[in-house]
């Protein structure tokens, strides 16, 4: 019995994994060209000016990123487990507040807002090295149930939760755009819509405003939870980072 | 002013066309926009791009306000022998930059 409910359960995995699309597959063929292409894809832009920023000193104690962490290429396998916990300071944190904690505590340097060029462009450059691998995310609770809760939880004048159009209606389109499953797999991406590039919190954002939500700020532990439980949620996708979409 | 990628094969042949890729990171400000108060935000684009290999304009080309921002060029180049080819660029504010990649045929 017991093995029974186990290989339904492996199959319940496998046919969720299955299921899964992230938005390439979904993207027409010229935007997919253009992710394929890095001499043609935007990001790489980005990832030139995350190049330049990573040996370049800031702050008081004269330290550049390559100063602790060397070449770029060692922080292959990275992004891939964030969000990841902090046990120092017992927080959940995403990939680009690392960055900013690496700036404030080890440079001397001040933070970046959430949507500043170059924090986006040294994520971008630090996504890249995980290219390829699968989204790995360790689940955690509290964060992983409270993630799931906001998922679900309706809000905004629309009164419509993230689950409403993302799961119940993946697929279906939304004024002649498809919905996606909303997988964390690409990000930072390079949107044609936005002509440049952004981070999963700048997606949100633009999800929360959609419904006529006040969106949670950046770095609450709100916006946190939610980008943890949809990277928990996409494991095991493929990271495509930098992304092209529509 | 700009960061500009270019991408050229790294293997080429004399007489044999190849493809050169630019990528250029640039506002391209239609002039047609208005921001948050209703004013008009200003033009701002790329408005005449200039290719040569050695000197020898190889492809010359107008812009205007209908290209998106980060625009990507792809065009064919037939190179006789090594050289520079100079890619230049000229925005709104009448600002020049000319960004550079070496062509080795073999």
């Amino acid at each position: 019995m017991k093995c029974l409910l186990a290989l339904i359960a492996a199959a319940i995995l496998v046919i969720g994994a299955g299921e899964r699309r992230s938005g390439y597959d979904d993207a027409s063929p010229e935007t997919r060209a253009m992710q394929d292409d890095d001499a043609a894809n935007p990001a790489f832009l980005w990832v030139k000016q995350g190049e330049a920023l990573w040996s370049e000193p800031d702050g008081t104690e004269g330290k550049s990123c390559a100063g602790c962490h060397g070449d770029v290429t060692s922080l292959r396998g990275v992004s891939a487990r964030y969000p990841a916990f902090d046990s120092k300071r017992g927080l959940m944190v995403t990939l680009e507040q690392r960055i900013n904690l690496c700036r404030t505590n080890h440079m001397g340097a001040g933070s970046f807002a959430w949507d500043d060029d170059k924090l986006l462009s040294l994520s971008t450059l630090v996504g890249l090295q995980s290219r390829g691998m699968a989204l790995a995310a360790e689940p955690r609770e509290p964060y992983l149930s409270d993630g799931a809760a906001l998922f679900r939880e309706r809000m905004g004048q629309l009164n419509l939760s993230c689950a409403e159009c993302h799961e119940d209606r993946a697929g279906l389109s939304l004024g002649g755009s498809l919905i996606p499953q909303g997988h964390p797999n690409g990000y930072p991406e390079y949107r044609l819509e936005w002509q440049g590039m952004g981070s999963l919190y700048r997606r949100l954002r633009n999800c929360m405003v959609g419904v006529r939500a006040e969106p949670y700020s950046p770095d609450s532990p709100e916006a946190t939870a939610l980008a943890f439980f949809l990277a928990v949620r996409a494991n095991g996708m493929q990271i495509e980072t930098p992304a092209v979409r529509p | 002013m700009v960061r500009v990628l270019i991408n050229v094969p790294k293997q080429m042949t004399a007489k044999e066309p190849f493809d050169v890729k630019v990528l250029i990171s640039h506002p391209m400000e239609s002039g047609q926009r208005r921001d948050q108060l209703g004013q008009t935000i200003p033009r701002d684009i790329i408005n005449h791009f200039m290719c040569t290999l050695d000197g020898e304009t190889v492809l010359e080309a107008e812009f205007f306000p209908a290209i998106a921002a980060n625009p990507f060029l792809s065009f064919s180049v037939v190179a006789e022998k090594s050289g520079t080819l100079a890619l230049t660029f000229t925005d709104d504010h009448g600002v020049t930059q000319t960004e550079t990649a070496a062509i080795t045929l073999t």
